[in-house]
């Protein structure tokens, strides 16, 4: 009976221990996202996440991380090649959806193909516009109460012209449903819980 | 111990026998193999968390917690993953790496010598997309005078076409999903060009090649226009435009499932309207009238996509102008003519690295020409005077040409790839001139092979070889074909491409009579610089191309294949979207050296269709406040040599010759998009030759050469005023009444 007890008690030790490993990382990096202020940070946080990801193998949430991580620093620092960290970011995305796929890696594709988009929007709305539509599709199938979906469908509207059927008066009624659906949007543990701050700032523009 | 301690202190041995004892601090640099730096590199321990990334000067430093053997990966997008393994011992170790570019698509290097490439496969400034070719000032949304603002395109426009680097406008082809388009141009009457058949939102992809390409390609001796069409629509739309000159209306369906659509055009111009407005050189007894239908459908197959396209064209113009010996008379030159054309392609993924591309098209062109010699009061005459007399001629010709094509691609290691196939072509031509009939039948038939070779990133060589026969000609022709690239930087390469081409001769050699005519052939020769970032472009390039055995055309209408020539030039291009945020430009010029014997040349000359120099500069800036672009462009050619060839019996001479003034134009358009309720407006407004310059293409020589009259654009300038209309091309508001 000892025995036993001894054996159990270090296979829970092991896994308790091995999750609080990825839990206490998933806390740190978390943490220095939040704090990361300039496209170095964002980066070496986008290089942390990855190494937990290549070390888990089973998780899809670091890969998500440092794929949002260094899409978050294209934006900040204007000057970097946003075809190449979009590559970089799809590879993390396809990672992940190999372990997982869900609505908020459908959204990083939309988001990813919205910046390459921008790098020269006249001669590639075509071809990125249809991708990132196509990625929202995805995410509403996959999960339709995702509230981030219609944060990002929002925003494109918003920021399309009005001559192209863009505009506040289009984007209005899918930041109203975005912000609707995080009033009742209660996420996992380290699971994507950004936008709510955002979709609300964005409604209020429209008014 | 009591045995709650003890189980205790087992946990704590558990625990902490996963904890580090020591650190070992890990620093160095990652550099390529070309000793750049490269940054964002992740490294990283195997299996722990442990590691960090290369920061802007290519130095890492990190610390890990493991101990003794473990190893170490460096990996970075585009470069291969090395793995090394290390000795962690708590001794702070020095390493560094140098990582190997992958072979990879976008990276690697691509043999640009010779062809101006648009699509976004490679990311690269592309160079005319459909948007491009409507959006260049001027050029009034003909895919053909949008590439006259690229080197190597002279500003001919007394007559249809592409003359490309001293070649005629019949040794430029164009060629859509891969089969050869027999009559690309409407229907057009004496010194003034016609527009191309296609709209340019037919086509995904142009590629211009102006000399070099490759030996999927052949009968073009100068320059190929190998054009792309469009995969399934994005949405189902319908659309409608009014103009100054064309009514149209289409319809194209997108299948539910996204698997497959139609689609259906209608056009029709009359220039009635328009020429009432604006008076124009001639006089026109029929106002050029033009009706065109087109229909499409497309389905996705497994790994590929079946597309079939047809069009219909019907045009009638009739003209009068004074003739050029007795100015108490006109000549008239009617044209009706029917085209129909069909291309059926199949593409299709068919595993293990195969690639299929099944091509076949089938085309009919009917035109009856008449021409007369008529009195002031309009009335058809007959002078006596043979010269004039015989411009009294009715002209039928019909030809029709069925073409099929198979290319298969096998994808070896890496990128480089194998590709090889064949084309079948039987062709009829018969015309009836004074009700003499001439049948012309030819059957053509190639093999081509190639490979694309991927020495490494930076190196890349497509080696080709195509062998041709035509019954027309009755001779068998094999053709080289090579190119080499090299990258001499992160966005620079340079590239070099020698070739052979053959070419048979034109249709109308053949209507004196039974002539024993072989190919005209030339062969290239281009070395070419480039530097291309996503939103710039910098191309130079110099050639070389030698002509042999070219057609002339002694007045005894004995034709031989006697003729050479060469043609030697640089050109230079530039294209700017990034200096100026929103403000898009290129600027082309080509210096041009050629001379030639050919037709009634009697000695090797600079042909009428070839200015020294040539430049053009294109200026496109939307404003999105205003929802409004505006585009200019300016174009300019040197002189062009024009010559009077007297018959001397059995050859020609030079009685006369000159050069004209130089060429210049200065179009520009105006287009504003707006959305009146449901539908989509673009309203376009555009002029061609906005200061009124007067150019001259050339001269037209009376009978025995003692007058000349300069050929001129029929107007100075050409208005359009037009409004496209769309609806469903946006479904955002359907996709909000479905999903909220």
């Amino acid at each position: 009976m000892k025995k036993v007890l001894v054996i159990a008690s270090l296979l829970v030790a092991t896994v308790v221990n091995a999750q609080s490993k990825f839990e206490d990382a998933m806390t740190k990096g978390l943490g220095q996202f939040k704090d990361a202020k300039t496209a170095a940070d964002l980066t070496d946080v986008s290089s942390f996440f990855e190494r937990v990801g290549d070390a888990e193998k089973t998780q899809w949430l670091p890969y998500y991380y440092a794929a949002l991580s260094l899409y978050r620093s294209a934006w900040v620092d204007k000057s970097v090649d946003k075809d190449k960290v979009a590559d970089k970011c799809k590879d993390f995305i396809t990672k992940a959806q190999v372990i997982e796929n869900n609505a908020d890696l459908y959204c990083l594709v939309q988001q990813v193909a919205i910046l390459q988009m921008m790098v020269d929007p006249m001669s590639r709305w075509q071809t990125y516009g249809a991708q990132a539509k196509g990625a929202l599709t995805d995410a509403k199938k996959a999960d339709s109460t995702n509230p981030r979906i219609y944060y990002l469908q929002g925003m494109t509207t918003f920021n399309t012209p009005a001559a192209y059927g863009g505009g506040k008066d289009f984007a209005k009624p899918m930041f109203q449903k975005s912000v609707d659906l995080f009033k009742t949007y209660v996420p996992k543990p380290y699971y994507p819980n950004w936008g709510k701050e955002d979709a609300e700032k964005m409604l209020e523009a429209c008014k | 111990m009591h045995p709650t301690t003890k189980w205790l202190f087992i946990i704590f041995m558990v625990f902490d026998a996963t904890k580090p004892f020591a650190q070992t601090k890990v620093s160095g640099i990652v550099k390529d193999n070309h000793s750049r730096i490269i940054k964002g590199v992740t490294i990283s321990i195997k299996g722990s968390y442990d590691g960090g990334a290369s920061d802007s000067t290519g130095k890492f430093s990190f610390k890990c917690y493991d101990k003794g053997l473990q190893t170490i990966i460096v990996k970075s997008i585009g470069y291969k993953t090395v793995q090394q393994s290390i000795m962690l011992s708590g001794t702070p170790i020095t390493i560094n790496f140098s990582l190997h570019e992958e072979i990879n698509e976008l990276t690697a290097v691509t043999v640009t010598a010779g062809s101006f490439e648009a699509g976004d496969k490679k990311r690269a400034a592309t160079v005319l997309n459909s948007l491009d070719v409507v959006t260049v000032g001027g050029a009034n949304a003909d895919i053909t005078n949008a590439l006259k603002t690229l080197p190597g395109a002279q500003q001919v426009g007394e007559q249809e076409g592409l003359f490309v680097r001293g070649g005629t406008g019949y040794e430029t082809k164009q060629f859509i999903d891969g089969t050869m388009v027999a009559n690309p141009y409407s229907a057009s009457v004496p010194d003034i060009a016609s527009r191309g058949r296609f709209s340019p939102f037919l086509f995904k992809g142009t590629v211009f090649s102006t000399g070099g390409y490759s030996a999927q390609y052949g009968q073009a001796l100068s320059s190929a226009v190998i054009l792309e069409t469009i995969d399934l629509p994005e949405s189902s739309q319908a659309s409608a435009s009014v103009s100054t000159v064309f009514v149209g209306a289409g319809l194209q369906e997108l299948a539910k499932n996204k698997k497959s659509s139609w689609g259906i055009n209608y056009g029709y111009t009359n220039l009635a309207f328009y020429f009432a407005l604006v008076p124009q050189g001639p006089t026109y007894f029929h106002l050029p009238e033009f009706h065109s239908a087109d229909a499409n459908f497309r389905i996705k197959t497994k790994g590929g996509i079946i597309k079939y396209y047809t069009t219909f064209g019907a045009s009638n113009i009739g003209i009068r102008r004074p003739n050029i010996d007795s100015f108490n008379l006109n000549n008239v030159y009617g044209i009706i003519n029917y085209n129909w054309y069909n291309n059926l392609s199949w593409r299709e993924y068919l595993g293990k690295g195969w690639h299929m591309n099944l091509g076949s098209s089938f085309s009919i062109n009917t035109d009856k020409i008449n021409l007369q010699i008529q009195n002031k009061l309009n009335q058809r005459v007959y002078t006596s005077i043979s010269y004039i007399d015989s411009i009294n001629t009715a002209i039928t010709s019909y030809q029709n040409l069925s073409q099929v094509k198979a290319v298969f691609e096998k994808k070896l290691s890496g990128i480089s790839a194998i590709r090889f196939g064949g084309e079948y072509w039987y062709g009829t031509a018969k015309s009836i001139v004074k009700d003499t009939n001439h049948l012309l039948t030819d059957n053509f038939a190639s093999l081509f092979s190639e490979a694309d070779i991927y020495l490494t990133n930076d190196l890349a060589a497509k080696v080709g070889v195509r062998g041709e026969y035509t019954s027309q000609v009755n001779q068998l022709n094999v053709a080289p074909r090579l190119s080499l690239a090299y990258k001499t930087g992160v966005h620079s390469q340079v590239s070099f491409a020698y070739g052979q081409f053959y070419q048979k001769p034109e249709n109308s050699y053949y209507y004196y009579g039974n002539q024993n005519l072989g190919y005209v052939k030339a062969t290239h020769y281009l070395l070419n610089y480039m530097r291309t970032t996503t939103l710039q472009t910098f191309r130079f390039e110099g050639f070389y191309k030698k002509y042999n055995n070219l057609i002339e055309t002694p007045p005894t209408y004995q034709f031989d294949n006697r003729g050479s020539g060469y043609a030697q030039g640089l050109e230079l291009f530039w294209r700017d979207k990034k200096s100026i945020q929103g403000l898009d430009y290129w600027v082309s010029y080509s210096y041009l050296d050629t001379k030639r014997q050919f037709d009634k040349y009697p000695s090797v000359i600079t042909p009428t269709f070839a200015a020294k120099h040539t430049a053009s500069l294109v200026v496109k800036r939307f404003f999105n406040q205003l929802n409004t672009g505006f585009n200019f462009t300016y174009n300019y050619a040197s002189g062009r040599p024009y010559y009077y060839f007297q018959s001397t019996g059995n050859k020609y001479m030079i009685a006369d010759e000159g050069t004209t003034k130089d060429y210049n134009t200065f179009g520009c358009s105006v287009n504003y998009l707006t959305k009146i309720k449901k539908s989509f407006v673009v309203l376009v407004g555009s002029v061609t030759n906005v200061f009124n310059s007067s150019n001259v293409y050339g001269y037209n020589y009376n009978h025995n050469g003692t007058y000349k009259q300069e050929i001129n654009p029929p107007a100075p300038r050409f208005f359009f005023i037009g409004a496209f209309i769309s609806w469903g091309v946006d479904k955002r508001q359907d996709a909000i009444n479905n999903n909220l």
